[in-house]
């Protein structure tokens, strides 16, 4: 079985996770590490997607400033979204091999791995494709999935909510999901009403996610980089 | 030599992507594996590196544009080498060579005459016939065939007059890739008769030129009419359909409905239909008959023990066959919310993968309209499907005690299309007969 490295790098912000991703992005094309699957948490920031539209970003500058929330463009696919501390984010740097080289399959294997960590806390969640693509609790977004993919190597990745302060999300259309269709976003703690340990998640979601991959886990203090 | 840029496939079931970007502008020059354009598909964006060295010539593919997998959106060559003027340019596509002296055309493999003749040899013989045993095919293709060691002769062509065009090669190359001999017929839609690829195999008969101020419109088919499109065309290319037809009468059954109508209604929140008594008379039957609920692999014969029946679900926008997994275990009264369920979640969007797929047989109702009956293509892998068609009151003969009378009954005709590879005619007209006897002769009401 392949091995992926895995490590949990807590709080990092947007701009210097990004710039590790894109370091081990090109490493792994090159095959000079192995799959690698990174989990941290961002400070409140708000990012765009390749797809993005500005007016899925409902705040001006200077609100969003005094709010303490970074602004970011990125390379993925999708819309508006936003991470902040107990959001569990998930980047997958993993190279799909031959038999698994299909973008709606991955997305089908991220939601898998969301469904069954949020499973391991008696949630049951379920995957919506297309437009609404991510991890859904009724009419209510647990994870969001935004993915770039360069050579058949996977970048960006899935964010979980897990103690996220929701409120930051009314600063934006989170994906262009309008809370007037009757969509919103939940989190694992207000789904439980009770404290979910971070660690937890990370242990649940590492496991499930060697299991639906096939990858052989190894936790990592120091990246092959 | 220019190097074609294809809309590349992100997966199995992806038919298109949006080019969201291109990286390099035309005139500048690319390694072969340098980024060249990203594109986005379900969401998720994808780098696509170039396929060669060299100059990009021609963007053929703007951003925003949404194409179809395999189309051409851009062309590579050396650097001064114009674009499309190029002497050698590789005739893009078979379509644009129209204006030419008229020469025999050779039956287009897309309509085979006679459905009972095997199409496979058929082809090869038109090449030969079109072209007095010399391949017509461009300095492309057989460029590609050179670099690919694949002797042209092999490959049928589609093109005008069975010319070999780079989609058959291609197409050729990558099914020769997995499996090299047309052994694998099985499950795969990909199968024996060569029309181009899979993606895209619709565009691949030369389309009726329209000229302009003719009255009409042209509306690119929806990623549901394509995929419905290759689906029912790569049936038929796969199983030999027959189709066999029975009278059924539905007069018990219309009078325990007629008893129980109102409660049920009450209890269950759903209507009592034909349907939930038609799939437990089909379960029934596939359990008798083992073969029914069974595909082919290969040389092998799969038999299925679960009973999952797939509903055809008519929708605005097209046609869905959703799955009662393991149907068997449900009521008439399960039966009946299952397959209610599934059709209102289907016409509202919300049905997952897993309940769209593993089904085992399916059964498809034209009575809607008040069709009389049909032949209905078979849900590949399956290797049949039970058609209903409207159920109407008819004067009937019936035998009583005192002799024959005219009774008015509630008769139904249904269908069944099989695969006559693996069922025979008289097993299939003994799986309708059974279906005909349960529905005829059960008394549902003890299993509603």
């Amino acid at each position: 079985m392949e091995v992926c490295q895995s490590r949990y790098l807590g709080l990092t912000p947007y701009g210097e996770a990004h710039e590790l991703q894109k370091q081990l992005v090109e490493k792994r094309k090159a095959d000079e590490i192995p799959d690698t699957f990174l989990l941290l948490e961002h400070p409140h920031v708000i990012t765009l997607g390749r797809a993005a539209d500005r007016a899925n970003i409902l705040v001006d500058e200077t609100t969003r400033t005094q709010f303490g929330v970074e602004l970011h463009e990125t390379g993925r696919g999708g819309d508006v979204t936003f991470h902040g501390p107990g959001q569990l984010v998930g980047y997958p740097i993993i190279k799909l091999m031959p038999g698994r080289q299909d973008i709606r399959r991955y997305v089908r294997d991220l939601q898998e791995v969301l469904i069954r960590t949020a499973g391991d806390f008696g949630v049951t969640a379920e995957p919506r494709g297309g437009e609404f693509v991510g991890v859904w609790v009724g009419n209510e977004k647990l994870a969001a999935i935004g993915i770039r993919i360069s050579r058949w190597v996977t970048m960006h990745g899935f964010a979980l909510n897990v103690a996220t302060d929701l409120n930051y999300f009314r600063l934006i259309v989170p994906c262009g999901i309008k809370p007037e269709n009757g969509h919103g976003v939940i989190s694992l703690e207000k789904l439980l009403d009770r404290p979910v340990e971070m660690s937890e998640v990370v242990k649940s979601a590492e496991r499930h996610f060697g299991e639906v991959f096939e990858r052989q886990m190894r936790q990592t203090e120091i990246f092959a980089i | 030599m220019a190097t074609d840029v294809l809309m590349p496939q992100m997966g199995e079931s992806i038919a298109e992507g949006t080019i969201v970007k291109w990286l390099k502008k035309v005139g500048d020059s690319v390694q072969r594996d340098e980024p060249l354009l990203e594109i986005s598909t379900d969401k998720v964006d994808a780098e696509v590196p170039s396929p060669a060295a060299g100059v990009l010539l021609e963007i053929l593919g703007k951003e925003g544009e949404t194409v179809g997998v395999n189309a051409v959106i851009g062309r590579l060559g050396e650097a001064g080498e114009a674009g499309a003027s190029a002497p050698a340019a590789a005739a893009p596509a078979p379509v644009v060579e129209a204006p030419k002296p008229p020469e025999p055309i050779a039956p287009t493999p897309a309509a085979p005459p006679v459905p009972v003749a095997p199409a496979v040899p058929s082809v090869p013989v038109a090449n030969e016939e079109a072209s007095g045993g010399k391949v017509r095919s461009s300095p492309l293709v057989r460029n590609i065939a050179r670099e690919h060691g694949v002797n042209l002769e092999e490959v049928p062509g589609t093109g005008l007059g069975g010319r070999v065009t780079k989609e058959d090669i291609l197409g050729f190359i990558e099914r020769g890739k997995g499996t090299s001999a047309p052994v694998a017929v099985s499950i795969t839609p990909a199968a024996p008769v060569p029309v181009a690829a899979p993606p895209a195999p619709i565009a691949a008969p030369p389309a009726p030129v329209f000229a302009a101020g003719d009255r009409i419109t042209i509306e690119p088919m929806t990623n549901m009419r394509r995929r419905i499109a290759e689906n029912m065309l790569a049936s038929r290319r796969t199983s030999a359909h027959v189709t066999t037809f029975f009278e059924v009468d539905f007069t018990n059954i219309a009078r325990l409905r007629d008893r129980v109508k109102k409660s049920f209604e009450a209890q269950n929140g759903t209507k009592l239909t034909f349907l939930p008594f038609v799939i437990k008379a089909t379960i029934d039957a596939l359990k008798a008959l083992p073969i029914v609920n069974s595909s082919v692999e290969g040389d092998n014969i799969v038999y299925k023990h679960d009973y999952n029946i797939g509903i055809a679900v008519a929708l605005d926008w097209g046609l869905i066959v959703p799955v009662i997994k393991q149907a068997d275990a449900l009521s008439i009264t399960g039966l009946a919310r299952a397959s209610q369920d599934l059709a209102t979640r289907a016409r509202a969007k919300q049905l997952k993968p897993d309940e769209i797929s593993g089904g085992t047989f399916s059964i498809t109702n034209f009575g809607l309209y008040g069709g009389y009956t049909a032949t209905p293509i078979i849900n590949q892998p399956q290797v049949a499907i039970l058609g209903m068609g409207g159920i109407h009151k008819k004067p009937w003969v019936i035998e009583t005690p005192d002799g024959d009378a005219i009774a008015i009954r509630h008769i139904g005709v249904m269908s069944l299309s099989f695969d006559h590879r693996i069922i025979d005619g008289a097993v299939g007209d003994q799986f309708l007969a059974h279906i005909k006897k349960t529905i005829e002769t059960t008394d549902f009401s003890a299993l509603l």
